[in-house]
């Protein structure tokens, strides 16, 4: 059997040419798949305010997730913010309270009575949750629903993306 | 012309003599910028802390041993300080109820703890109505510092 470096270098070429195809193959679908049905969930606005104030204690929730009105409700009742006495000094407080008003949720809603405190209990997370087992929730490294990075490994960085979601076994 | 040699040289070794001082300039400069990031260093803040104290009648100084104490113990709604610092104040701590990562309290360990004296007032006070429903005294404040400024990495 005749065995050539040559031959040898051009197998390997080959192969590295098709693994090389399909990775780009394989990203540019991921990229496709992206943005086509999971635009929006990227959230880029940012203050470095609410950044260091909100998120001290969990995670900085972008203003997307609740409308105007919630955000208003939450920052005027600071002092009895989940149990806890989170308030700031008014001019902290007015920064962050027009930085999550600004950016908040535009679409409209089938108003209730009283702004909803929480993002877990909005429509969209209830059914952008739906797949999500009873058991992944109870999960002690999922904790609470409110615990984002969870399973939404780089939701600090405010990238909700679906490719990124890593459910905890 | 026989010196021209020469002259390219000097001019070489006076450019790199530059890029030597330049690079010592920034060096500097950095090392100035890291200094000035910090309003206060935590000793200032203890001593801060203790002219707050000694307007109390019969105070007699902090102590490490009470601070760690105090640290460690299970004040209001069964929580401590340690329930999210941990034990450790050297390691990394995690947010009781929303399990939020919080970086260690140790300055030993993390430069950026007590060093604004605005930041450790606010968190003195929500961390101790949390823990505690009131507000801590100057006297625990001065304890707790000086205990976590024994901790070593």
């Amino acid at each position: 059997m005749n065995f050539s470096v040559d031959d040898c270098v051009r197998k390997y070429a080959v192969a590295g040419l098709v693994l090389a195809i399909m990775s780009v193959a394989h990203i540019s679908e991921a990229l496709a798949h992206g943005e086509e049905e999971h635009e929006g969930q990227k959230f880029t606005a940012t203050n470095p305010k609410w950044k260091e104030d909100c998120g001290a204690c969990h995670l900085a929730y972008p203003p997307k997730m609740l409308p105007a009105e919630s955000w208003r409700a939450i920052m005027a009742g600071l002092d009895k913010h989940f149990g806890s006495n989170a308030g700031l000094d008014t001019e902290t407080a007015n920064e962050i309270t027009a930085f999550l008003v600004g950016n908040a949720d535009t679409r409209k809603y089938k108003s209730s009575n009283k702004p909803l405190l929480r993002i877990t209990e909005t429509r969209w997370f209830k059914s952008d949750h739906e797949e999500v087992s009873a058991r992944s929730w109870k999960n002690p490294r999922v904790k609470k629903p409110s615990n984002c990075g969870a399973c939404h490994t780089t939701a600090e960085s405010g990238d909700f993306s679906e490719r990124n979601v890593k459910i905890p076994k | 012309m026989p010196f021209r040699p020469l002259n390219l040289t000097s001019k070489f070794l006076e450019q790199s003599m530059l890029r030597v001082f330049f690079a010592f300039c920034f060096v500097v400069a950095n090392g100035l910028t890291v200094q000035t990031a910090f309003a206060e260093t935590p000793l200032e803040i203890l001593a801060a802390i203790n002219a707050e104290a000694s307007g109390i009648p019969g105070f007699q100084g902090f102590s490490a041993t009470r601070g760690e104490s105090f640290f460690k113990t299970k004040h209001s709604h069964s929580l401590s300080c340690s329930t999210c610092h941990t034990e450790n104040p050297a390691a990394q701590g995690k947010h009781s109820e929303t399990d939020k990562l919080i970086k260690p309290l140790a300055p030993a360990v993390n430069e950026e703890r007590f060093t604004d004296m605005k930041k450790v007032k606010k968190w003195f006070k929500r961390n101790c109505n949390d823990v505690l429903d009131r507000e801590c005294t100057p006297q625990e404040k001065g304890d707790v510092l000086t205990y976590l400024l024994t901790v070593k990495k």
